[in-house]
C-alpha cells in the first residue's frame, strides 16, 4: 500500500460520504426513509465484512448481535423512558460484551463448526426473544412512542420525527463506522486478518497470536452490528424478534457478499442494491425471498468476488 | 551476501537470565565454543500417535551456534521431532527448554516470539500476497529490537530487505509468491525465517527439489546465516549434510542412533545398516 | 391411566417423532459423512415431501390407501430428482468447497422455501392418513397409523443399513467417505457417486416427510425445524458417524416428549440450540463419535 493509494482511498471513501450526504437534497421523501434504512444496514454489514471478508471467518449468527444492539437500546427507551444517546450507548456497549463472550467459545472452532456453532448460538437467542415474548412481544415487536422520539446532545436538540434528522444521524455513524474498519484494514492489524484468511498456521507460525486477532475481528464485527442494531431501533422507533432471525444473519452474508467481500464499501454497495431489489420485488410477490436464494447462488457460483471485489481485480487494483 | 545480526530477545522475558555470552558480528563461527547451558535441550521427549509411537524418549542438546544436521531414513520421526520443538504439535511426555526455560507447553506463536523459527518441508508460503509483503509480515512479527525499543516501520522495512537480500530474492520483491519457481519459493521460507531474527532457525528438507547450483548457492547460504545463528537442518541430501554440518544426529523409528562430527558418522556402522539395511 | 401405561403411551410417542427423525437426520447425515457438505436445505426437501404428499393424495381423490402408496413412491423420487439437479448445476462446479456449499445450499433454502409457499400457499394443508383404526392396548387405544410409521422406519433403516454394508453403492459410498482420492483411484466414479448420495439423502428426508404429514399438517415453514433436530442429531451422534446419528435421533425423539412435558416447548428448543453447540465447541467428534475427521 503506497501514499498515494492511501491518498486516493481516503479521497475515495470522502467523497462517497458527501455524495451521501448531497442526495438528501435532491431526492423524495420516501427514498430519503429507504436511504436512511440502507446506511444503516450498511453499517451492520460493512462491520461483518472485517469478519467474513476481511478475515475470511463466515459467521451465520451475528443477526444476534444486531438484535442485542436493537433490544438493549430500544428496551429500556420503551420501559423506563431512557434518554436517547444513554440507551445509544447501552446497545453498542452490551454487543461489545456479547461479541467478545461467545468469540471466546465460538472461536475455538473454525471452518463448518464455525458456522454451525454461530448458527445455533443465533438461532438460541431469536428464541429466546420469544420465551420473554412478555417484554419483547417477539415478532409483533414494540413500537417506541413518539413522545420518545427526540433527544438533546451537545445543547442541540434533535426531533426524530423529521426524516431529514434522521438521515443525517444515520449518515454520521455510518462514516463513522467507515472510519473505523479503514482505520483497522489498514493497519498492521488489517494486515494480520488477511494473513489469518490466507494462511492461519503459518500466520501463528511467523509469532502471530491468531485466536487474539480473530476475537478481535469478531468483537470488531459484533460491535458494529450493535451499533447498526441501537441505530436502528432508535431511528426507527420499532424494536421485534425478526431482527434476530437466521434471515438477517443471512442477508447481512448476502449484503456483503454482492457488494464486494473484503472491500470497505462493498458492503454498502451490496445493502443498497438488496434493499431496492427486495423493495421493488415485495410490491408483486410475497415471495421476494426468492431473490435472496437465487442472488446467493448466482453470487457465490459465478460472481465470488462480488460487484467492487470484480471491479478492484479487473480495473481498480487499489481500492482498499 | 549479508549476514542477519543476532536478535537477542531479552525483553520476551520470561528469561531473566542475561542475554547468552556471544556478540553479533559477522564472520565469527562459534560452534561448540560456548559451554555450559545449551541453547535447546529435550528430555525424554515423547510423541504417540495413537498406537504409533513416533518420536520416543529422545533426549537432545543444541550448543549455540551449531549447525546441526537431523538424518534419518523416512519415517524416522524427523518432522515429528522438530514440529515439537517449534510448538507445532504437542508432545506425549517429555520437555524441551530453550535458552534455560521450560518452553515445553508454550503454543506455538510464543515459542516464535521466543525466537524459534521454522520453515516447512511443504512450501507454506501466502501465496496471494507478494514476496515482498510475505516477508514483511515475518518482519512486523517481531516488534522490539534487544533493547525493547519498538522499531519504525522504516526499521522493520529494512528488516524485510536485508532478509530477502541475503537469499537472493531482491530482484522478484514484487512478484506474486504463488508465481515464483519452485527454488525461489523455498527461498522466500528462508528469507521469511531470517526477517524473524530468531535465535534458532529450524529448517525442514530446504534443499529438496532444488537444482545443484541452487544448492550449492543455498549451501553457502546457510554458512552464512550460521555466523550469527543456531541451525537445525532435517536433510536427505547427504554431501549437503557432509559439507555444512557441524554435528549431525541420526534418527531411526523416533529414537537417537548416533550422534557426532560428519567423519564420525560416516564411519558409524549402525547408521549404515539403518540407511542401507543389512 | 396409572403412570407405567402413560410413560407407554409417551414412548409410543417419542417412537413416532424418533422415526421420522432417524430417517431425516440419516440423510443429512449421509450427505455430510460422504460429500463433507453441509446441506443447509434439507429440511426443504422435507417439507417438498410432506407438499408432494398432499398434491398427489389429493389428485387421487377418495382412494386413501392408493393415494398414500402413491406419494410414498412418487414423492420421494420426485424430491431425489430435484436435488441431483441442484447437485449437478450447482454443488458439483463449485467443487464442493466448504464456505461455498453452504452458501450455495442457504440459497437452495430460500428458492424452494419461496417456491413452496407461491404453489402451495401459506395455509397448512392437512392430509388423510391412509388408513384409520385403532389398536387396543389393554390401557388405551392407539392409532395403527403411528404403529405403521413405527415400523416402516424401521425397516427403511435397516433396509439402507442393508444397501451400505453389502451393495455395490453402498460399498461405493463408503468407500468415497472413507477416502475419496482413492476410491478414485480404484474405479469408483466419485462424482456420480456424489450426486447419488445428495439425491438419496434427500428422499429420505421426503419418505419420512411423506410417513408423518398425515399426522401432523404440510407447511412451507415446516422444514426449519426438521433441520434443527437433524442437525441435532447429526452432531450429537458424532460428524460423520452414521450409526450414531439413527442413535442419537432415537435418543432425542423419545426425549423430545419428556422434555416439552416439563419446560416449554420454545425453553426446550433454545437448551437443545445451546447444547449443539456447546457440543460442538468441546467435544466436536460429536458426544459418540469416534476419532475426529
Amino acid at each position: 500500500m503506497t501514499a498515494a493509494s492511501t491518498r486516493k482511498s481516503i479521497f475515495l471513501h470522502l467523497a462517497v460520504v458527501a455524495v451521501l450526504f448531497g442526495l438528501q437534497f435532491v431526492v423524495p421523501d420516501y427514498d430519503k426513509l429507504t436511504i436512511t434504512r440502507i446506511m444503516v444496514i450498511a453499517v451492520y454489514a460493512i462491520g461483518y465484512n472485517v469478519l467474513f471478508g476481511y478475515t475470511g471467518l463466515l459467521s451465520l449468527g451475528h443477526a444476534m448481535f444486531f438484535a442485542v444492539g436493537l433490544y438493549a437500546a430500544g428496551l429500556p427507551v420503551y420501559y423506563f423512558g431512557l434518554d436517547l444517546p444513554l440507551a445509544f450507548a447501552l446497545g453498542i456497549g452490551a454487543s461489545l460484551i456479547l461479541s467478545l463472550l461467545i468469540g471466546v467459545i465460538a472461536l475455538r472452532t473454525s471452518g463448518v463448526s464455525f458456522m454451525i456453532v454461530t448458527l445455533m448460538f443465533a438461532q438460541a437467542g431469536y428464541l429466546l426473544t420469544f420465551h420473554l415474548t412478555e417484554y419483547t412481544q417477539g415478532d409483533a415487536g414494540l413500537n417506541l412512542p413518539a413522545s420518545i422520539r427526540s433527544f438533546g446532545f451537545a445543547g442541540i436538540t434533535f426531533d426524530l420525527t423529521k426524516p431529514d434528522v434522521r438521515y443525517n444521524l444515520a449518515l454520521c455513524i455510518l462514516a463513522l463506522a467507515i472510519l473505523i474498519v479503514f482505520a483497522v484494514v489498514r493497519s498492521r492489524s488489517g494486515r494480520i486478518l488477511v494473513a489469518i484468511r490466507e494462511n492461519e498456521e503459518r500466520t501463528r507460525m511467523l509469532g502471530y497470536n491468531s485466536f487474539a486477532h480473530k476475537l478481535k475481528a469478531f468483537v470488531i464485527a459484533g460491535g458494529l452490528s450493535g451499533t447498526s442494531g441501537a441505530t436502528f431501533a432508535i431511528l426507527f422507533a420499532y424494536v421485534g424478534a425478526s431482527f434476530a432471525s437466521i434471515q438477517n444473519s443471512i442477508e447481512v452474508l448476502l449484503f456483503t457478499l454482492l457488494g464486494g467481500a473484503g472491500t470497505i464499501l462493498g458492503p454498502l454497495l451490496g445493502t443498497a442494491a438488496m434493499v431496492y431489489l427486495v423493495d421493488k420485488t415485495s410490491e408483486f410477490t410475497t415471495a421476494h425471498l426468492l431473490i435472496v436464494g437465487l442472488a446467493l447462488i448466482v453470487l457465490v457460483a459465478w460472481f465470488p468476488k462480488g460487484i467492487l471485489g470484480s471491479v478492484r481485480e479487473r480495473w481498480v487494483k487499489w481500492i482498499p | 551476501m549479508d549476514p542477519v545480526a543476532l536478535l537477542s530477545p531479552a525483553d520476551f522475558a520470561f528469561s531473566d537470565a542475561p542475554p547468552p555470552g556471544r556478540e553479533a558480528s559477522s564472520g565469527v563461527a562459534a560452534a561448540g565454543e560456548s559451554a555450559g547451558v545449551p541453547l535447546l535441550g529435550t528430555e525424554n521427549l515423547t510423541c504417540r500417535f495413537g498406537g504409533l509411537t513416533a518420536v520416543d524418549n529422545v533426549s537432545f542438546a543444541l550448543r549455540e551456534g551449531e549447525v546441526r544436521a537431523v538424518i534419518g531414513p523416512n519415517g524416522a520421526g524427523k518432522t515429528t521431532f522438530v514440529s515439537l520443538l517449534c510448538g507445532r504439535i504437542a508432545p506425549t511426555s517429555g520437555t524441551v527448554h530453550f535458552r534455560g526455560k521450560d518452553v515445553t507447553k508454550l503454543p506455538a506463536h510464543r515459542k516464535v516470539q521466543a525466537g524459534i523459527a521454522y520453515t516447512s518441508q511443504i512450501t507454506n508460503v501466502f501465496g496471494n500476497l507478494s514476496v515482498r509483503n510475505n516477508v514483511m509480515l515475518a518482519a512486523e512479527s517481531r516488534l522490539r529490537n534487544a533493547q525493547g525499543r519498538r522499531l519504525t516501520s522504516a526499521e522493520l522495512a529494512a528488516k524485510a530487505d536485508r532478509a530477502l537480500e541475503a537469499v537472493g530474492l531482491s530482484s522478484r520483491m514484487d512478484e506474486k509468491a504463488c508465481e515464483l519457481a519452485y527454488g525461489h519459493q523455498r527461498l522466500l521460507e528462508v528469507a521469511m525465517g531470517l526477517a524473524l531474527e530468531p535465535a534458532l532457525l529450524i529448517l525442514d528438507e530446504p534443499t529438496q527439489g532444488l537444482s545443484d547450483p541452487e544448492i550449492a548457492d543455498f549451501c553457502t547460504l546457510v554458512r552464512a546465516i550460521a555466523a550469527s545463528k543456531t541451525i537445525l537442518l532435517i536433510e536427505h541430501n547427504m554431501p549437503v549434510v557432509m559439507q555444512i554440518a557441524d554435528r549431525i544426529t541420526v534418527l531411526n523409528r523416533g529414537q537417537i542412533l548416533a550422534e557426532g562430527t560428519p567423519a564420525e558418522i560416516r564411519g558409524n556402522h549402525d547408521v549404515q545398516v539403518a540407511y542401507l539395511g543389512t | 391411566m396409572d403412570f407405567g401405561a402413560f410413560f407407554f403411551l409417551a414412548t409410543l410417542e417419542g417412537l413416532v417423532q424418533a422415526a421420522v427423525l432417524s430417517l431425516t437426520a440419516l440423510g443429512l447425515s449421509l450427505v455430510f459423512g460422504v460429500m463433507r457438505v453441509v446441506n443447509v436445505a434439507h429440511g426443504q426437501f422435507f417439507m417438498l415431501g410432506a407438499f408432494l404428499a398432499w398434491w398427489i393424495t389429493n389428485m387421487i381423490a377418495n382412494q386413501p390407501v392408493l393415494g398414500f402408496l402413491a406419494a410414498l413412491l412418487i414423492a420421494p423420487l420426485l424430491v431425489g430428482g430435484i436435488a441431483f439437479l441442484g447437485e449437478r448445476l450447482v454443488l458439483k462446479p463449485l467443487n464442493y468447497g466448504p464456505q461455498s456449499t453452504i452458501v450455495a445450499t442457504i440459497g437452495f433454502l430460500y428458492i424452494i422455501q419461496e417456491v413452496a409457499l407461491i404453489l402451495f400457499g401459506p395455509d397448512p394443508r392437512p392430509v388423510e392418513p391412509p388408513f384409520q383404526f385403532d389398536v387396543e392396548f389393554p390401557w388405551f387405544g392407539y392409532s395403527g397409523y403411528k404403529l405403521f410409521v413405527i415400523c416402516t422406519a424401521a425397516l427403511l433403516l435397516c433396509a439402507t443399513w442393508f444397501v451400505m454394508r453389502s451393495m455395490r453403492i453402498g460399498l461405493a459410498m463408503r468407500a468415497t467417505q472413507f477416502d475419496s482420492e482413492t476410491a478414485q483411484n480404484f474405479g469408483i466414479p466419485v462424482g456420480r457417486v456424489y450426486a447419488q448420495v445428495f439425491a438419496i439423502g434427500a428422499m429420505l428426508a421426503a419418505v419420512a416427510a411423506v410417513l408423518i404429514v398425515p399426522i401432523q399438517q404440510a407447511h412451507y415453514l415446516m422444514g426449519l425445524d426438521a433441520l434443527l433436530l437433524s442437525f441435532i442429531a447429526v452432531i450429537v451422534g458424532g460428524l460423520g458417524s452414521i450409526q450414531g446419528t439413527v442413535v442419537a435421533a432415537i435418543l432425542i425423539g423419545l426425549s423430545g416428549g419428556i422434555l416439552s412435558v416439563f419446560f416449554s416447548p420454545t425453553l426446550a428448543k433454545i437448551v437443545a440450540t445451546l447444547f449443539v453447540a456447546l457440543v460442538l465447541v468441546f467435544k466436536p467428534e460429536g458426544l459418540f463419535g469416534g476419532k475426529a475427521r
